[in-house]
């Protein structure tokens, strides 16, 4: 399945956040990921929003219907800068806990909470980097995992 | 310099008389019942609906009758959740509207206050855009800002729900900015490369197509397009939303295609060899299984929504912009052209007279819906404005009236919503009270909405009602018949069936009846010199008539149902 990412700019107005959704739902397609959170400019946010490939161009159309959409740019595979966070609890025991403390360093998570019985890490990355970390925890035990909605940039030739 | 210190609802008020607002339709309730009472002291004629989905299809017909903004308002609650049917309808029809629903008061938003609905939540997929007002200085600036979205790009519905406390709260006039919305930019003007290439095709068709429906009505465009058709030649199929944007009779005008189309239209689109589609959507009710449609020909289409081009079917040459602009350019980069298309009109010609649409009315048999239509149209010497149910009637009016005039023709297309044509036809009369009005529906609609009879002889609203009393849901009759083994469920009106004779009497209307063929030109006759009240006729029609020709949904339109016979071979 092939996957493309959008750049939805926004007008910062109540509703906008369902509207988009309402939209994408009403016509029956698929999103994968969505995440909203403001620009560096006063009153816009930006959506990025991951969804399927036959569903794109429609998702465009329909969602540039919207009063409140200012600006949608399909952003080109090649030259994106992708990230998505994830929080991740998992149980640790006396036995476990260097091996998994190793494992998260060596995925370059970081841990911000450890317990008696738990450690929770951090972790930005692709969401392949971040489905990889996802594994290697899983032997141990997740207790509860927690991750943001992708966020995309492009970046300058 | 002090200012006047206003309320909310003044401001609505006030608003809607600086947009030229001359008629409102609504109902009124506790959470919209501040602005009521400005209302009464303004110009604006406020008409009482009997129910909120009445006023909602009033303002529709005023506005599809005329093409402006047609302005609704409702309470909140209930008011505003049965404005949700005509609200989808004007989404689907492209009509401009504005409705304006009280809201309870903004402090007891969300603690499901008495008669509190989710408005704003609830009409979001049936409009086009909407608002909550959270501060009473906002009013004049937001109604302008409705009104602009409404009635610009492809038009639609817009509603503004206002708080009661809003409603009342004290502020003063501003007068509104000029607007600023970044994210809503129609494209009007077509991109001239577009046009280029578009008449490079058209120059080089045999068999061109123009496929034109509601767009055309919109743009106020029929003018150019018929300057196009007829320069150069090009037979013209007009879709149910498009009938009247070129003339009925005119030797290039094929009429209705699809569904119930007539068998040229929908052949003569099967066997083009480019389509020049303008104002439409590729409906399925036009196109049956689009991967059967038109299969031979090219795709231009024009549109002033980027989202309906490549929709379902993919346009050779896509073009984003207002119909009559496109029309305009379409003219002049053609300006010089000779079209070769003469034996094409011809086959179409001599397919129009081997495949009329019939049908078989007996001296003594029961009536025909299309004879009736028939005899009405001939005894109407003005151009009618007719407004149709949604079901049989509906596909025999598009079938047999002549539409020679854009806006003369409403129905609800999109949506399908049996109980508009009673009153959208009180809408249309209101804006024009010199105008002959036919609200020409079915007894399964008429009893959807029929109280708003009321609200036309109250109002002194002269409309002329016929109801094509069959007995049934005749549509639903019709496909029961073919695709369910003539399993009647539910589709039957008459264990009980209202004397609509005397209904109409009751609500303040003359009530007529007409059973027979020797009855229609008399009775026709009388309503047609009652102009003092409402009419309805009773029309008592058979009860087991079907509308061919049919192209079965999901079927292909090379495969078209002509008659009963066709039937014995699905
Ligand atoms: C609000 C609504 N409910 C149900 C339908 C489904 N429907 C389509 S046509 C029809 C029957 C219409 O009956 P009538 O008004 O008597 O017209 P006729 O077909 O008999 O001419 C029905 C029930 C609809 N279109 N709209
Ligand atoms: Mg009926």
């Amino acid at each position: 399945m092939s996957e493309r990412i959008l750049s939805v700019l926004v007008e910062d107005k109540p509703g906008v956040l369902a509207r988009v959704s309402s939209t994408i739902s009403r016509r029956g397609f698929n999103i994968n990921s969505l995440s909203v959170g403001p620009t560096h400019i006063e009153g816009r946010s930006k959506m990025t929003i991951v969804t399927e490939l036959d569903a794109v161009e429609q998702v465009k159309k329909q969602l540039n219907k919207l009063v409140n959409v200012i600006k949608i740019v399909e952003l080109d595979p090649e030259m994106t800068i992708e990230t998505e966070v994830l929080l991740l609890k998992v149980s640790i025991n006396k036995d476990t806990q260097t091996s998994v403390i190793e494992k998260a360093n060596l995925s370059s998570a970081k841990s911000v909470d450890v317990g008696q019985d738990y450690a929770i890490f951090e972790m930005t990355g692709s969401s392949k980097e971040l489905n990889k970390f996802e594994k290697l925890m899983k032997p141990f035990g997740i207790i509860e995992m927690v991750r943001g909605g992708r966020i995309a940039i492009q970046s300058n030739l | 310099m002090t200012k006047e210190l206003i309320t909310g609802a003044e401001l609505i008020v006030r608003s809607l008389e600086h947009l030229n607002v001359s008629t409102v339709f609504g109902v009124p309730g506790g959470a919209i019942l501040p602005a009521y009472d400005p209302l009464y002291d303004s110009p604006i004629r406020h008409i009482l609906a009997r129910h909120e989905q009445g006023a909602g299809h009033m303002a529709e017909g005023y506005a599809q009758a005329t093409g402006e903004l047609g302005v609704v308002i409702a309470t909140s609650g209930p008011g505003a959740t049965n404005l949700i049917t005509p609200l989808a309808n004007a989404l689907m029809d492209s009509t401009p509207l504005l409705a304006i629903t009280g809201q309870v008061a903004s402090t007891a938003i969300g603690n499901d206050a008495f008669q509190e609905a989710y408005t704003v939540g609830l009409s979001m997929a049936a409009t086009k855009h909407n608002y909550l007002i959270t501060d009473a200085s906002e009013i004049p600036q937001v109604l302008k800002e409705a009104k602009y979205i409404a009635t610009s790009g492809r038009p639609g519905p817009v509603l503004v729900d206002v708080p009661k406390d809003i409603l009342n709260q004290k502020t003063i006039w501003v007068e509104p900015k000029s607007l600023d919305l970044p994210g809503y930019k129609p494209t009007l003007e077509p991109n001239p490369k577009m046009i280029q290439q578009a008449a490079t095709l058209i120059k080089s068709s045999k068999k061109p197509i123009l496929y034109v429906g509601g767009g055309i009505i919109h743009s106020k465009s029929h003018k150019e397009l018929y300057d196009l058709a007829t320069t150069y030649n090009i037979p013209v199929v007009t879709t149910l939303m498009g009938r009247g944007a070129f003339p009925d009779g005119h030797e290039l005008c094929l009429e209705m295609p699809g569904m119930h189309g007539n068998y040229t239209a929908t052949t003569s689109i099967q066997n083009s060899d480019l389509l020049i589609a303008i104002g439409v959507r590729f409906d399925d009710r036009v196109t049956a299984n689009p991967d059967f449609f038109a299969q031979n020909a090219k795709v231009i289409h024009a549109d002033i929504d980027p989202a309906e081009i490549g929709k379902v079917r993919e346009a050779q040459v896509p073009i984003v912009g207002d119909a009559k602009s496109v029309l305009i350019g379409l003219i002049e980069a053609l300006k010089g052209s000779d079209l070769d298309t003469a034996s094409w009109i011809n086959d179409l010609k001599d397919m129009k007279q081997n495949f009329p649409l019939s049908y078989d009315q007996k001296d003594d048999g029961p009536l025909k819906v299309p004879y009736v239509l028939e005899q009405l149209q001939n005894l109407t010497e003005e151009e009618a404005v007719v407004v149709s149910g949604v079901g049989q009637h509906q596909m025999w009016i598009s079938q047999h009236w002549n539409f020679t005039e854009p806006h003369t023709w409403l129905n609800s297309g999109g949506l399908g919503t049996m109980g508009y044509s009673l009153p959208a036809a009180i809408g249309a009369q209101t804006a024009f009270p010199d105008k002959l009005v036919l609200a020409l529906d079915g007894d399964g609609c008429f009893q959807m909405t029929c109280q708003e009879l009321i609200t036309a002889s109250t109002e002194n609203i002269p409309i002329k009602v016929v109801v094509f009393n069959n007995g049934n849901h005749g549509m639903v009759r019709q496909w029961q018949k073919i695709f369910y083994n003539s399993k009647f469920s539910a589709s039957e009106l008459t264990h009980h069936t209202p004397d609509y004779v005397k209904l109409a009497e009751s609500m303040g209307a003359v009530g007529l009846r007409m059973t027979k063929k020797d009855d229609v030109k008399k009775i026709f006759t009388e309503m047609l010199n009652t102009n003092d009240k409402p009419v309805l006729i009773d029309c008592v029609v058979d009860p087991d008539d079907m509308v061919f020709p049919m192209v079965p949904a999901g079927g292909s339109n090379d495969q078209i149902i002509m008659n009963k016979e066709d039937l014995k071979q699905l």
